[in-house]
């Protein structure tokens, strides 16, 4: 079996704040359970320190819970996007992409490149 | 920015903490629940699908501790629990947080309060805008020896033009006017004042407005300025008052603005009466005499300077200005007058004759803080003697020596700040009370208030106090000895060496601290008592006086008592029928300048002899009153030569004057004063006085009397008959056995049955009027020694708490010397010698400092030397018997162990 990579110091919020996107409004197990999916069972999320991260998104006010219902009839928190949280989503994923995008060239020039 | 919302978030998690904590547990909970339905539907059993869900979602404790670490502020956390567990130990020994909150309650209380009073008047003078910018100009001829002789109006134009001073404003000094046309006649305090005069302070009227600036209308304007209290008192606050027209000493005036509430007048110091109706006068033109250099107007000027000047460089300017002009008029400033202009803050005249008073109080009342605070430190000594065991396997459980620190820190910061609380409490609720004990003649009596300033001060008092004081016992109490205490066990507890040695150290700085006050106490003691014993020089026994005010108005031919012919009917009417009145036996008639002590404004008259070449600018001043023949009898002052005038010395007889002893030494010196002529006007000048001058001759002289003040026995005096010089401002003295409550009503009938115009007001004995003369000097003196009897109470807990100490620690000693066959006296002995050597060393740094406090508050005493043996050795000797009483119930205690129980219970 494949190692499984550690998540990356700051990229699991984005992480939640990307699946409530897509998502809408979803409850925490949930939110655990899509990023598990998504990331194909390669991430080792620790699914407790999830919980911590939705407090301090929640105090920090990008995200907002409130009561609902779950699918299998549960009384579960459920957490959407705010206006700020989607702002904030947009320019984390811009600047992730600047990132990813200066990684890649780093790997793809080769010596004979360099002036 | 990101740190500060950080740090709001972590606040708010602190006061929100519990519910994150629980919000926490709920979803891990919620989530056990989702993985462990979603494991029964993959197939396992209800346990293993349980047991699955809790591997996959990790350690939920140290979740929640993590998170409990990043989103709280452990520093208050700590303190929070600190102050816990301080509370909790305050509970514990009621006792002990009793006596320490009341104790610091009691120095915290009367600092603050002390300082309340000094808030309104040292710190807040002068309340207007810029008020640094605002000086006193006093015109001195100390070649004459004659300051402050007023202002002339060509000098005050060129002070105006002079680029110096912003605005330059003059005014009389205040004085009495009768308003007439309500139901009674009143009298109230009143000022003519040039226009420009609320633009000097800056104040604006809040209804109406004050006087244009610009108006230089010669003479007397008919428009008045009156004060929000007058307003309110004698006008209902009627908003339709403008315009409205004001009679005054039967001249009309219009009010033309309000004063909004609280404004203070120009420089009024506790001298004069509040000022409440301002009429502005031009100072030129008649019946103001001729503006020249010489003639000088009696009152007092008030500037303004230009911003950024400082008093040291307006005071260069303007001495440059006096050369100048000295050279351009010669003539008119002779040198040998070497005529000056001076400058002072105008606060100073408001509150310089007070600031001693009240630094002196604040030093005895942060002396009485001093004391309390250290008799707490003492207590939580004492305390921790106790707890040295509780502190000992807290270090050995592994508490840190900071944190040991730290809460007993929390301990004693607690206790203090319980003792402010207290203290502010108790002086809120009995502020009202604690105002009347305040002397009327303190400069802005009204303003002192219980504000949020001196809160701000207790509180931060208490703080400081809290941490210097807590710091001290806490620093000690953290190095307990912590093998030597807990192999001690069962053998009670026993301080460190470091302690018993501070807590005798403390003890010391308390007595000589206390003995430092009670002998300030006792100078100012003694010094009143010599005041209040000395002979005054007049009787002041069954003599009342009341005053009644005379108008003047503005046109001399409409007064009908211009001259001392129309005024003798009047005067000599209210003598006749006051000896009519019941228990009168004798009533005489004098100016306000008679009254002994009761005028604090004396009205100075150039003194000019005949046969001494004197420019009348230079005459030296000297104090007339006017009084009628009886006076002299009636407060029994005595006649030392020559004759005293009486009723038949009429204004068309020639004019004679008594003159006081001071005044034969100072102006006739080894010469007979009887037959000597003077004249007491610049007659020359007055453009009301007949053009030839008048002299008044001397018959006789009188024996000193304390007019002035009690502390001045010899100011020279010149007293003139009524039915030669007529008088406004009259005080009717009546001798007998009176009744005071009901002489005002009677008096008035009296009065007014003859002039129904005429306000009769202020009666009181002469007595009252002695003793309110002193009532600063009375108020620094009783607040002196209540601190000074605090002050030794304290001390002489602190030395009982001490010696009971000393005697429980070697109890173990005594008893083993005891057993061994010691004296019981011996044992006496031995405790009561640690007592008075503490004792000793005490009084010994206490009178060192003593000495020091002594010479720095000279100037307060009077008639007693500031290194006085007698208040010195006595006040050792009473500090040593308390220190001896204190010491000797613990000796007697020791005395008494029985060897047997003591040594079986150790």
């Amino acid at each position: 079996m494949k190692e499984k990579l550690d998540v990356l110091q700051g990229t699991l919020a984005l992480m939640v704040l990307k699946t409530l996107d897509v998502l809408g409004s979803q409850h925490g197990w949930g939110i655990a359970r899509r990023i598990e999916q998504i990331s194909g069972d390669l991430l080792a999320v620790n699914q407790g320190t999830l919980y911590p991260l939705l407090l301090k998104l929640e105090h920090e006010g990008s995200i907002a819970s409130e009561w609902g219902i779950s699918e299998n009839n549960r009384r579960a928190r459920f957490y959407r996007l705010t206006a700020a949280g989607r702002k904030q989503l947009q320019t984390e994923t811009s600047e992730w992409e600047r990132t990813a995008q200066i990684i890649e060239r780093f790997f793809k020039v080769k010596a004979e490149d360099l002036p | 920015m990101k740190f500060l919302r950080r740090s709001l978030i972590r606040l708010k998690n602190l006061v929100t903490g519990q519910s994150a904590d629980q919000r926490l547990r709920e979803e891990i909970a919620e989530h056990l629940a989702f993985q462990t339905e979603e494991n029964i539907r993959a197939g396992m059993s209800p346990t293993e699908a349980r047991r699955q869900a809790v591997l996959k979602l990790g350690a939920t404790q140290a979740i929640r501790e993590d998170h409990h670490a990043e989103h709280s502020i452990p520093f208050i956390e700590n303190l929070l629990l600190d102050l816990k567990y301080a509370v909790r130990m305050l509970l514990r020994s009621p006792g002990f947080s009793f006596i320490a909150i009341a104790t610091i309650a009691l120095g915290i209380g009367a600092t603050t309060a002390i300082y309340s009073v000094i808030d309104a008047t040292l710190l807040h003078p002068l309340p207007y805008p810029n008020p640094a910018e605002l000086v006193r100009i006093q015109d001195d001829l100390p070649g004459v020896g004659a300051q402050d002789v007023g202002i002339s109006v060509p000098e005050w134009r060129d002070l105006e033009s002079s680029g110096i001073f912003q605005s330059v404003s003059v005014s009389g000094t205040g004085a009495d006017v009768n308003l007439t046309g309500s139901a009674q006649p009143k009298r109230l305090s009143y000022k003519h004042v040039s226009p420009n005069y609320f633009a000097v302070p800056g104040v604006d009227a809040q209804l109406g407005r004050t006087f244009d600036p610009h108006d230089a209308t010669p003479g007397f304007n008919l428009e008045a300025v009156i004060s929000d209290g007058l307003w309110r008192r004698d006008f209902g606050a009627d908003p339709h008052l403008i315009g409205k027209a004001l009679r005054l000493d039967n001249d009309v005036y219009h009010v033309i603005g309000i004063m909004p509430p609280g404004f203070r007048d120009l420089g009024s110091t506790s001298e004069e009466r509040n000022t409440e109706v301002w009429l502005a006068a031009g100072m030129a033109g008649l019946p103001f005499p001729p503006p020249l250099r010489g003639t000088r107007l009696h009152g007092r000027t008030v500037a303004r300077l230009r911003p950024g000047l400082s008093i040291a460089a307006a005071q260069e300017r303007l001495d440059a200005l006096v050369v100048s002009l000295k050279k351009q008029y010669p003539a008119e400033y002779p040198a040998q007058t070497s005529w000056t202009v001076r400058l002072t803050p105008l606060s100073e005249s408001v509150v310089g004759s007070v600031r001693q008073s009240l630094i002196l109080l604040f030093g005895a009342v942060a002396l009485v803080l001093l004391i309390s605070c250290v008799n707490v430190a003492n207590l939580l000594l004492a305390r921790a003697s106790l707890r040295g065991r509780e502190i000992a396997v807290r270090q050995a459980l592994g508490a840190q020596r900071m944190r040991l620190i730290r809460q007993f820190l929390a301990e004693s910061l607690l206790l203090f700040l319980l003792g402010g609380i207290a203290a502010f409490a108790i002086l809120f609720s009995t502020r009202k009370f604690l105002l009347q004990l305040v002397p009327e003649s303190l400069p802005h009596m009204n303003d002192i208030s219980i504000n949020w300033g001196v809160l701000a001060f207790g509180l931060a008092l208490s703080v400081i106090a809290g941490t210097v004081f807590g710091l001290a016992p806490a620093w000690l109490m953290s190095r307990f000895d912590l093998m030597g205490t807990l192999r001690q066990e069962g053998r009670g507890s026993s301080g460190s060496r470091e302690g018993s040695r501070a807590r005798q150290i403390l003890v010391v700085s308390e007595l000589a601290l206390s003995l430092v006050l009670m002998v300030a106490a006792g100078l100012l003691l003694r010094s009143f008592w010599d005041l209040f014993t000395l002979p005054p020089g007049f009787n002041p026994d069954r003599v009342m006086a009341i005053q009644t005010w005379l108008p003047g108005p503005n046109d001399p031919t409409a007064d009908m008592y211009r001259t001392a012919t129309q005024e003798s009917v009047l005067v000599r009417e209210i003598l006749r029928r006051n000896r009519t009145l019941p228990g009168v036996e004798e009533a005489a008639v004098g100016d306000v300048d008679a009254l002994p002590l009761g005028h604090s404004v004396p009205n100075p008259l150039p003194l000019i002899r005949e046969g001494i070449e004197t420019m009348d600018n230079q005459a030296p001043a000297i104090d007339g009153p006017i009084v009628s023949p009886e006076y002299f009898h009636l407060l029994g002052m005595s006649l030392e030569r020559g004759r005293l005038f009486g009723d038949h010395d009429l204004e068309d007889t020639p004019n004679v004057a008594v003159i006081n002893e001071a005044a034969a030494r100072t102006y006739w010196p080894n010469q007979d004063p009887l037959g000597k002529r003077v004249r007491l006007r610049l007659d020359t000048r007055e453009p009301l006085s007949p053009a030839k001058p008048t002299w008044t001759t001397i018959i006789g002289v009188i024996a000193d009397a304390r007019m002035e003040s009690l502390a001045d026995a010899a100011v020279p005096q010149i007293y003139r008959s009524v039915y030669q010089h007529p008088a406004k401002d009259l005080v009717i003295f009546l001798h007998g056995q009176l009744d005071p409550s009901a002489i005002l009503a009677q008096e008035r009938s009296q009065v007014q049955s003859i002039d129904p115009e005429l306000p009769v007001f202020h009666a009181e004995t002469l007595k009252e009027v002695l003793s309110d003369s002193l009532s600063v000097k009375r108020f620094s003196m009783e607040m002196v020694a209540l601190f000074a009897g605090t002050a030794l109470l304290l001390a002489g807990l602190g030395i009982y708490g001490t010696i009971s100490y000393v005697v429980n620690e070697q109890r173990r000693e005594i008893a083993i010397r005891l057993a061994l066959g010691a004296q019981r006296g011996n044992i006496l002995k031995m405790v009561l010698r640690r007592g008075l050597g503490l004792a000793a060393a005490g009084a010994g740094l206490g009178v060192a400092g003593a000495i020091i406090v002594s010479h720095l508050m000279a100037g307060l005493l009077y008639g007693v030397s500031p290194s006085d043996l007698p208040t010195f050795a006595g006040v050792t000797l009473v500090l040593t018997a308390v220190a001896f009483a204190a010491s000797y119930i613990p000796a007697l205690r020791a005395m008494r162990f029985d060897p047997i129980t003591t040594l079986h219970s150790e």
